[in-house]
């Protein structure tokens, strides 16, 4: 059990609200000293309003911030010990990227020599070094984006705030920003709290994400737990490709639960968490990758779904074969590995298959 | 066959246009260099004897002289005004923005005439101030600062509000931010806008025949002057610096808008 002086940032019962609208529901949450935390959910939950209202530009409808033990009502962003990057970067036009750098150290009253010093420091951990005397219009989006970086890190704050900054680069340079943007962390050791729509991203930077829905976080986890055993159904479509099977529960034995599910019989799963009773209304949920397909009728199982193959998606390392089984509105996703180098694009499309997963490769959620 | 070049076509209508527009004012250019009392055709010969006649009447050195204080005075004042509610309109949340906002750009629509005499009627009846430079500088800061106003609403909306905030996250309060990032970006929109309002000022008959006292501005001192034939000529010859003057004036301001868009992007992008 963490201590609570270990948490930087500790949330209680914030809301914001825009008229009618909620856009933060009465959230509270700690965020760990020196991790690398994510906010991820779909637009409009709320996630940006959250860490606007962290920085200080957004005030709290109810509730109460504290960053490392102070309370921050009534703290503009400016007297926060927090820096943001933001989502277009915000890089000023006017200044080169060496007064971009240094444009918080102003009230820091360094001498000139400390200032160039402390600059050259900054652009070499960005990998920018001799663009100091460049105009922000010469760069391109990545290099502008390494600029607001260092802009904000230099101002040595305890919380760096990320607003989807990696949204507008291209794939591969985001991928290798990704991989930077950890490793700097790494070696800062100060707190990230990143904010993003892309799943991808979130698990693969995070130590903790929490995945938001309409203001509120419905799970909080790392990045394993938070595929493997997702708590409820918005967070196991969100985060990856789910499979749902509906039943109600018919007993739990041994740590496993057993699940009529009607017309596709019984089924097992893990139940991650605890409030589960006989006959509840449940769902099954299983990864596309953890179901098998067998092409002959298999002998002994556990869950056994016959189907037929619909359409194919290539993926070239893997394909998804997406089963119609009779008694589900919508086909089974099954990501198969192409562990056999073949040439042969035989159509498997309507041919009888069955789909096997096993005991404990499904989670149970409440419905 | 090489096609009939369209571009001969523009250059002409281009050379039309322009001709059209300033041929009243060329026609007054060459007869302040004009030896002859009378403005008419054939031309006599060349002098700068008017040139020459303007410097020394007092009264007409003088009513520039109100023109440019005025001038200068509701420059700056307007520029102010409208920074301060451009600003506020472009920058902040608050119910009443579209009502503020138009009724702040109806002296535009408003009839000089009309607004002339509102305008004597509560100087002197309402208010019951003496009629003087500060009346009609009060007068001409109620029309340039519309002007002011599109222009710098149009100058802040165009650039990125984060900019602001990023300068607040980074440590600097309302005043150095807007020191450190506004002004100077604002500033093309500024110097627009000073030059702008000046002009209208400057410029301005209706409102400144209604509202003057003993002294008048240039406009309205020419107009009261063109009854006596002899007094014309010199007349022509200032109305001749000022224009050349004028062109100076604007192309300067269009250098200053064109620097800001293009030299250094008005956007964070």
């Amino acid at each position: 059990m963490t201590a609570a002086s270990d948490a930087i940032i500790s949330l209680k019962n914030v809301s914001k609200h825009f008229g009618p609208v909620k856009a933060v529901d009465d959230v509270s949450f700690d965020i760990m000293r020196g991790e690398f935390f994510s906010m991820l959910g779909p637009s409009g939950c709320g996630k940006t309003t959250l860490l606007r209202m962290l920085a200080g530009f957004e005030v709290p409808t109810t509730g109460e911030i504290f960053i490392d033990g102070q309370p921050m009502a009534n703290v503009p962003p400016n007297e926060r010990p927090t820096n943001m990057v933001f989502q277009n970067y915000a890089i000023f036009p006017h200044l080169t990227v060496r007064e971009n750098i240094a444009y918080g150290l102003r009230k820091a009253g360094l001498s000139k020599d400390q200032l160039r010093k402390v600059v050259e420091e900054a652009l070499g951990m960005i990998k920018l070094p001799g663009y100091g005397d460049r105009m922000p219009h010469q760069l391109s989006g990545g290099q502008r984006q390494r600029v607001a970086l260092a802009r904000a890190l230099v101002c040595r704050p305890k919380v760096l705030l990320l607003d989807e900054p990696l949204g507008a680069l291209d794939k591969k340079l985001r991928e290798e920003m990704q991989i930077e943007l950890r490793a700097l962390q790494r070696s800062v050791g100060i707190t990230f709290i990143f904010v993003t729509h892309d799943q991808e991203e979130a698990l693969t930077l995070s130590d903790r994400i929490a995945v938001m829905f309409r203001g509120q976080p419905l799970q909080i986890d790392n990045a394993t737990r938070l595929y493997e055993s997702p708590n409820c159904r918005e967070v196991a479509e969100f985060i990856g490709s789910m499979n749902f099977f509906d039943g109600s529960l018919k007993q739990l034995q041994n740590g496993h639960a057993l699940v009529d599910a009607g017309r596709l019989g019984e089924l097992t799963a893990i139940p991650g968490q605890s409030g589960f009773s006989a006959n509840m209304p449940v769902t099954v949920a299983v990864r596309p990758e953890k179901v098998q397909i067998q092409w002959t009728r298999p002998h002994q199982a556990d869950n056994i779904l016959e189907g037929t193959v619909g359409p194919e998606a290539y993926f070239g390392d893997r394909s998804h074969y997406y089963v119609e089984v009779p008694g589900m509105d919508r086909p089974v996703a099954v990501a198969y590995q192409n562990h056999v180098r073949s040439l042969d694009n035989a159509e498997s499309r309507g041919r009888q298959v069955w789909l096997t997963w096993q005991k404990d490769a499904a989670v149970l959620l409440p419905r | 066959m090489k096609p009939r070049s369209p571009v001969s076509l523009l250059l002409i209508y281009a050379c039309v246009f322009v001709f059209v527009i300033y041929a009243p004012s060329l026609l007054m250019v060459i007869f302040s260099f004009n030896d002859n009392i009378y403005t008419t055709f054939p031309l006599k010969g060349f002098t700068l004897n008017w040139y020459w006649q303007m410097v020394n009447q007092g009264q007409l050195l003088e009513s520039l002289g109100h023109s440019l204080k005025v001038g200068v005075v509701v420059a700056i004042l307007s520029t102010v005004i409208a920074l301060v509610a451009a600003m506020a309109l472009t920058r902040y949340r608050f119910s009443g923005k579209g009502p503020i906002t138009v009724t702040s750009l109806i002296p535009l629509v408003v009839p000089y005439i009309t607004l002339g005499l509102g305008l004597l009627i509560l100087v002197r009846q309402v208010l019951d101030w003496k009629l003087s430079l500060f009346s009609i500088g009060a007068g001409h800061v109620l029309i340039a600062t519309p002007f002011s106003m599109l222009v710098l609403m149009s100058r802040l909306e165009g650039f990125d509000k984060n900019l602001e905030e990023a300068s607040r996250d980074l440590g600097e309060n309302g005043w150095h931010t807007f020191w450190r990032v506004t002004l100077p970006l604002a500033w093309p929109g500024i110097v627009a806008s000073l030059m702008l309002a000046f002009i209208t000022s400057f410029d301005e008959y209706l409102i400144s025949a209604f509202l003057s006292g003993n002294d008048t501005t240039l406009p309205v001192y020419i107009y009261s002057q063109l009854r006596f034939p002899q007094r014309l000529p010199a007349t022509l010859a200032l109305g001749s610096a000022i224009l050349i003057f004028s062109f100076a004036f604007v192309l300067t301001a269009q250098m200053f808008l064109r620097r800001g868009v293009q030299g250094g992007k008005a956007s964070a992008l």
